[in-house]
């Protein structure tokens, strides 16, 4: 036993110390063959812009200015480069933030921010400073340009202004309002997703009202009392679709709207609607994009079923694969042709069958491109809609909890 | 050696009911008529007996017992602590973690911190945890078809290894939750039944002690050299650590709120407090009749010797079969869950990508249960509990500050969790390894390996605080809406916030470009 122990504790020692010597090897083997200094310059500095234009992509902020003055300064090689908005000194890389009580330069730089946004010009003012160590003298100054407005500017502090420092200085500021632009571009093209998901859901309640409120027309004369019956059915499930908060709900609740939906349906079916649930009881928590499942499941009714003469079967299962769930609506209608199915799914097809490709953009929208509907069809051989939701998607959790 | 037949009946048909089970799933099946009662999610009944099915692994079934065999009164902080941890997460931690919708350890650092970066780091613990966990699952399987059957030691952890992977790899385990709560159910069976035919045959023969209760070691507590020590750095292990085992993490994920998740809590705690008095019964009788397993050190089998110790003929095997039985649906309900929930972190997080989902998955199973094997046969034969309770040290001195302090400190960071993840990672890891190396360090430094928890949690602890405070200006942008949302009860109509980790520019509170009072001619 004793033999055995020490070697293990031999092998684990081995294994710790050439971890850092495998580690040196590789970044040796990378950094190899770089080329001229010349070259090795070039990369140094398309490597600091790079870091600079990943915060800056954030934003101007606090946070991102102060990371990407930090790969800035290398570029511009001046004492100290800052950041500002005109109101503050967001990112400060260098001495002289402050020498001593009372005495700062980013007073100064904040005083030039103030001036080059008003005139609009890049500037260069001469600073002051009692603190004899201190050799900073010039600060240049050029205002950064986002969508025709001036939202902060670039500043750099050094012993006198070069020439080629001023126009380093100019040319690094335009291409952080670039950057900067492209964040604001960021920045709208996510509210633009989330309006088109609001606008998606709000597209799905209109849709099933209409549909309910004909099969209880059918109903009033005849049978006024299931009519009575059916309305307040439909009343609760409309006080689910058109609740105000949360574009996500658990898979219970939206179980339930269904069963809301085929009380409905079977009014007008009678025996010919048959529905089977297996549902794992873990997948019940999941949190689902709200009414993603009920027009799936209207789908199997209105265009599988509804066309068969026969009585139709509806399964809707729901089971674990690991992070994710697999949910699956299967029915034994008149099924459909696969290239209807995926004009409708590109949106191309007549507005009757706008819930499966209104299901699938949403869940594309919410959950990324690998979580679309998949459906398989074909005539006469009924149709399986699977659904995949990931089990944690940070954004799913932020709306409503179940309602339970 | 007892008659094999009975012990090698009862081993395979667990593992072929396990394997049916896990192949071809037991689904709630339910038609229209009771669709309501379909779409209500599981009771906090059935819920505290999946978590407690799946949480008695090998070393409550039969470590424990081996280790009150051997040790007396101190080995019964195992029992304790393994129970206590649920207290502590009742408490502090089970309503805020399932209102956080966290599914895994690494979704809650996601989701907390609002870094990728924590939440890899995360990841690599949690398959770290699970590995170190696994392990004493696949060597108690060894032992158990070795008492059983005198079967080499290595043919029950294969068996195990096959089993579970079989079961993963075939997309089983789907419905888990109706599985594992019968699990417990079984366990608590197949530990009562031959408990009660053993207590009433030492009634009839007596009712007799034997001077071997009698030694002052192992009948009061607290005895020996660093025993203070050793015993409160296992109830810092055990009482902080239960928080941070992935498989009983996925489980809070299925109470339908933070209040299901509370009540939850509560059952397991009564389910573990009647189990866990078994193992001491077992102790203390096998301390009478097997004290010849302390003089050949394989306390682990008391709980399969005592039949045959105590019994003689049909009786005694068809005791050990059913013990045998109830010990591989041990080690195989806690492998499989706890393959299920590891394989699911390493293929989501570490190997996403590189190809489909479903291999991803397999091949990350393939690596877990692997890795456990190939540690299984570099460890020395570390007691089955201890090396659960190395496990619990790993958890206690990582996921529980992290925990801790991600849900009731709204000033941690995401540098800090991740410098404390590391550094009480590292830290108690080391000393896992000692451990399992059979590495005995001389003076105070024993100790300090043998229970780490007692020092690495406190440091977990105190790197993620320090570092937070050095790094206070990195708090989550989002830390007030997710504390919000933790501690919010569900039914409370109140804003709990948006975030998303894929979009970092879209943040309202940060405008790019500054528009109203702040808008300026443009003149350029």
């Amino acid at each position: 036993m004793a033999g055995v122990s020490n070697v293990v504790v031999a092998a684990a020692v081995v294994v710790l110390l050439a971890l850092p010597v495998a580690a040196l090897v590789w970044w040796a083997r990378r950094h190899r063959g770089m080329g001229s200094e010349a070259d090795r310059a070039t990369l140094r500095s398309l490597h600091a812009a790079n870091r600079a234009g990943r915060a800056l992509r954030e934003g101007l902020s606090q946070s991102s200015a102060e990371r990407a003055v930090r790969s800035l300064r290398p570029l511009l090689t001046a004492p100290v480069v800052a950041l500002s908005d005109g109101r503050t000194v967001l990112g400060w890389d260098g001495d002289g933030e402050s020498h001593r009580a009372g005495e700062s330069h980013s007073g100064d730089v904040l005083a030039a921010a103030r001036a080059s946004l008003d005139d609009g010009r890049a500037r260069v003012d001469r600073v002051r400073c009692s603190d004899p160590r201190c050799r900073l003298r010039a600060v240049i100054s050029v205002p950064l340009v986002v969508d025709g407005s001036r939202i902060g500017s670039l500043h750099a502090v050094d012993t006198a202004a070069r020439a080629p420092l001023i126009k380093a200085t100019h040319e690094v500021a335009v291409w952080i309002s670039g950057q900067l632009e492209l964040a604001e571009v960021d920045r709208r093209r996510s509210g633009v997703a989330e309006a088109e998901l609001r606008a998606l859901r709000a597209q799905i309640s209109p849709h099933f009202i209409y549909n309910a409120l004909t099969t209880i027309a059918a109903f009033v004369r005849t049978d006024p009392d299931q009519a009575r019956e059916l309305l307040l059915e439909f009343a609760d499930f409309t006080r689910y679709s058109f609740r105000r908060h949360g574009e996500y709900t658990a898979l219970a609740d939206e179980l339930q709207a269904i069963e809301q939906y085929l009380t409905l349906e079977r009014a007008r079916f009678g025996d010919r609607l048959r529905v089977t649930l297996r549902i794992a009881p873990d997948c019940l928590t999941v949190m689902v994009p709200y009414l993603s499942l009920q027009p799936v499941v209207e789908n199997a009714v209105r265009h599988g079923l509804e066309p068969k003469s026969a009585p139709g079967h509806i399964v809707v299962e729901a089971l674990s694969d690991g992070a994710d769930v697999l949910i699956s609506v299967e029915d034994d209608g008149v099924g459909e042709d696969p290239d209807r199915i995926q004009a409708a799914l590109d949106g191309v097809a007549h507005a009757d069958s706008i819930g499966l490709s209104n299901v699938d953009l949403r869940l594309r929208a919410t959950f990324g491109e690998r979580y679309g509907l998949v459906v398989e069809t074909a005539p006469g051989e009924g149709t399986r809609v699977l659904m995949r939701v990931p089990r944690f998607a940070a954004r799913a959790h932020a709306g409503e909890a179940p309602a339970h | 050696m007892v008659h094999t037949e009975v012990g090698l009946i009862a081993v395979v048909a667990v593992c072929l009911l396990t394997l049916a089970i896990g192949v071809f799933g037991v689904r709630v099946s339910r038609t229209t008529s009771d669709f309501y009662v379909a779409s209500r999610s599981v009771g906090p009944v059935v819920n505290a007996s999946a978590i407690g099915g799946e949480y008695l692994s090998a070393a409550s079934f039969l470590g424990a017992a081996g280790l009150i065999l051997s040790q007396g009164a101190d080995a019964l902080w195992y029992s304790v602590g393994w129970t206590a941890g649920y207290l502590v997460l009742l408490v502090l931690v089970a309503a805020p973690l399932r209102r956080s919708g966290a599914y895994t350890l690494s979704d809650f650092a996601e989701l907390r911190l609002e870094s990728r970066a924590a939440r890899k780091v995360s990841s690599v613990i949690v398959v770290l945890i699970g590995v170190l966990y696994l392990l004493p699952q696949f060597q108690g399987a060894g032992l158990t078809l070795h008492t059983l059957v005198g079967a080499p030691g290595w043919a029950g952890s294969v068996l195990v290894a096959a089993v579970v992977l079989v079961i993963v790899v075939s997309g089983g385990m789907r419905s888990i939750t109706v599985t594992q709560a019968f699990q417990y159910w079984l366990k608590l069976t197949a530990l009562v039944l031959p408990l009660a035919v053993l207590l009433v045959h030492w009634r009839h023969a007596g009712g007799a002690g034997a001077p071997q209760l009698h030694v002052a070691d192992w009948v009061e507590p607290m005895q020996g050299r660093y025993a203070t020590y050793l015993v409160y750095s296992l109830m810092v292990a055990t009482f902080l650590g239960t928080m941070g085992l992935p498989h009983v993490v996925a489980r809070f994920y299925t109470n339908i709120d933070g209040r299901a998740a509370r009540r939850t809590t509560i059952g397991v705690l009564g389910l573990l407090s009647v189990f866990y008095l078994l193992p001491t019964v077992y102790g203390v009788l096998g301390r009478i009749y097997s004290f010849r397993l302390v003089r050949s050190g394989h306390t682990d089998a008391v709980v399969l010797e005592l039949p045959s110790d105590m019994l003689h003929g049909f009786g005694a095997d068809l005791l050990t079969g059913l013990l045998g039985a109830g010990a591989f649906a041990a080690f195989l309900s806690t492998s499989s869950g706890l393959a299920v929930s590891v394989a699911g972190v390493l293929s989501q997080d570490v190997l996403r990508g590189r190809s489909d989902r479903v291999r991803d998955f397999r091949l990350a199973t393939a690596l877990v249960v692997g890795a456990t094997l190939v540690l299984l046969v570099a460890s020395t034969g570390v007691p089955v509990a201890r090396a659960v309770e190395l496990a619990f040290a790993v958890a206690a001195s990582t996921f529980c500050p992290l925990l801790l302090l991600g849900i009731w400190w709204r000033g941690l960071t995401a540098p800090g969790a991740i410098s404390g993840l590391v550094a009480g990672g590292t830290l108690s890891t080391a000393a896992v390894i000692a451990a399992l190396a059979g590495y005995h360090a001389p003076g105070i430094a024993g100790p300090l390996l043998a229970q780490p928890a007692a020092w690495t949690a406190p440091v977990g602890f105190a790197v993620m605080v320090g570092v937070s405070l050095v790094t206070a200006g990195r708090r989550p942008p989002g830390v007030m809406r997710t504390m919000v949302r933790l501690h919010t009860p569900e039914h409370l109509d109140v804003d709990r916030g948006s975030f998303d980790p894929e979009r970092p520019t879209a943040r309202p509170a940060e405008p790019t470009a500054h528009r109203g009072a702040q808008r300026r001619p443009a003149t350029m």
